[in-house]
């Protein structure tokens, strides 16, 4: 079967309608977990299957579209969702943060501001924050409609106990317009300051849970916290090896197998940015 | 609001699963600082009941009052869910005899004990956990085990436990389902002890749930005995049990051991 005759974006137009509708429900309550007709889509549970749906119901022929994976624009996942759209909807894609209108995102926001022009879609594995407190979903919903959230305040109380600070790395839970509690998809909760009262809308989409929500642009959300242990951004103490920032999140690269290491930004596309600058202009100092 | 008012009034009180019977026409009042034991033989309906009064299952027939923090009298069915869910967590208190049920297994006392100071709002580690660490010391329980879970604790440092969890945020209403069912002697006797003191200290109104007739003698001051989901006697507790009138209960206080 050739390319062509797929639908524009892949999804039939009356799934993209639903899955518009969960969109809009989901602007509409911020925060709040939409459930949907999640469709099968040609890759495995897990690969971001929500976000691509989500994509494929806002994508126009008219949009650029970045996809990154960890922060990079060219790891498996994000090639290969990037190849995929470009083979089924025709769209342009990028690298670069600021020429996308929409940016699939797995597990980072990227490092440079965003837009109002632009849309930030991100891939769900567990659309749940009180999943691993409360298994039941029924318990869960009654919890969200109440806002009966002392559970989560537990989960933080525990981290604190046993290890002497909120130990919560990545998915960290927020409050959403001071209403819903949400879980911000694994991003490392260095990136939760960026989500709030962010110029550009932000997706999320869960596949294999069925679940969208959204916050939508300049929206408040607080990162749950004590008062006496207020929420704490982490990155790495360290400057990227390649570029030299050190404001970013980095990650960590095993050169050798002699204990040989070095950080880089974990945002492909902005580290990129910085290099191209310096050399333009003068050389790193270093 | 005077202390003659009742606390919890209950009227007509039924319940069927299918054709079977759960409870029938069952009716009491409960005032403030009493502690009423309902006791019976297995599948008396004595659980039915207790679940009912909670309304964590649904009435056939008749209704549940609950006298609020303001003095007002509520029937509780006509009680909003998140009024429901804040009087559960703030007002009331449960004790039930399968500790799995009260307290996450897999959370530090601590936690346990702070989950219902969070829910009410409170954002301060320092002073939850100092908090949770008296309450672990008013029940008994050494301090120095604030971080453990409750799956590392014996039958009766649970049962402790959540008694604390229960009484943290100064509820005025507690009810217990058997909360000492499955211990050993002398680890009941302590609880008992100790429910005691708590409940006097406290000026607390309790319910308990026990087919141990020991247990409603030594905690209660009035008892209601049940048979097929029935009432079938009540009265002050040393009346009926050192004079029990129907031939059901007489063979039940007959029952018991000679120690």
């Amino acid at each position: 079967m050739s390319a062509a005759s797929y639908n524009f974006a892949y999804l039939d137009e009356q799934s993209k309608r639903m899955i518009r509708r969960a969109i809009l429900k989901a602007i509409a309550i911020p925060g709040y977990q939409v459930p949907f007709a999640s469709r099968e889509m040609p890759m495995p549970y897990g690969w971001g299957t929500g976000g691509i749906q989500v994509t494929a119901a806002i994508l126009g022929p008219d949009d650029v579209l970045k996809v990154i994976d960890q922060g990079s624009d060219d790891t498996t996942n994000a090639v290969s969702i990037r190849a995929f759209f470009a083979k089924v909807a025709d769209v342009k894609t990028t690298t670069a943060t600021t020429d996308a209108t929409v940016i699939q995102t797995r597990h980072r926001v990227p490092e440079t501001p965003l837009s109002d022009r632009q849309i930030l879609v991100y891939q769900v594995p567990i659309p749940e924050p009180l999943r691993f407190l409360e298994p039941r979903e029924t318990e869960t919903r009654r919890l969200h409609a109440l806002a009966d959230y002392g559970l989560m305040h537990v989960k933080l109380y525990e981290d604190i106990a046993r290890h002497g600070h909120i130990a919560t790395a990545y998915a960290y839970p927020v409050m959403v317009a001071g209403r819903y509690l949400m879980d911000p998809s694994p991003v490392p909760k260095f990136d939760n300051p960026k989500i709030s009262d962010c110029a550009a809308l932000q997706l999320f989409g869960a596949g294999r849970e069925k679940r969208i929500y959204a916050i939508p642009p300049y929206t408040r959300v607080v990162s749950l916290d004590f008062e006496d242990y207020p929420f704490e951004r982490y990155r790495q103490s360290g400057t990227c090896a390649l570029c030299g920032a050190d404001d970013t999140f980095l990650d960590e690269v095993v050169t050798d197998d002699k204990g040989g290491r070095m950080f880089i930004c974990s945002d492909s596309d902005y580290c990129e940015k910085r290099r191209e600058t310096a050399s333009a202009g003068e050389k790193p100092h270093d | 609001m005077t202390d003659d008012a009742p606390l919890l009034s209950a009227r007509g009180v039924t319940k069927w699963y299918g054709r079977r019977l759960g409870c029938r026409s069952v009716g009491f009042d409960l005032y403030p600082g009493e502690v009423v034991a309902i006791v019976g033989e297995s599948g008396s309906g004595k659980s039915t009941l207790l679940r009912l009064l909670t309304r964590q299952a649904d009435l056939d027939a008749g209704t549940v009052s609950y006298r609020m923090r303001d003095g007002s009298l509520r029937d509780l069915a006509a009680l909003t869910d998140a009024e429901r869910a804040v009087l559960r967590r703030t007002d009331w208190g449960f004790v039930h005899q399968d500790a799995s049920f009260g307290l996450r297994m897999s959370v530090s006392a601590g936690g346990n004990i702070g989950e219902r100071l969070m829910s009410a709002g409170a954002r301060h580690y320092g002073d939850i956990r100092a908090e949770a660490g008296r309450w672990l010391a008013r029940v008994e329980i050494d301090e120095a085990r604030l971080d453990d879970t409750p799956d590392t604790f014996s039958g009766g440092m649970r049962q402790r436990l959540q008694i604390a969890c229960s009484l943290v945020t100064g509820p005025r209403l507690i009810f217990m389902d058997e909360p000492t069912g499955g211990l050993d002697v002398s680890v009941q006797a302590r609880i008992l002890d100790l429910l005691r003191g708590l409940v006097v200290d406290l000026g607390l109104s309790a319910l308990i749930v026990t087919h141990d007739l020991g247990v409603a003698r030594l905690l209660s001051h009035r008892i209601m005995v049940m048979k097929a989901g029935e009432v079938i006697e009540s009265g002050l507790t040393d009346r009926v049990l050192d004079d029990p009138r129907e031939p059901y209960t007489q063979l039940l206080v007959s029952s018991i051991l000679p120690a």
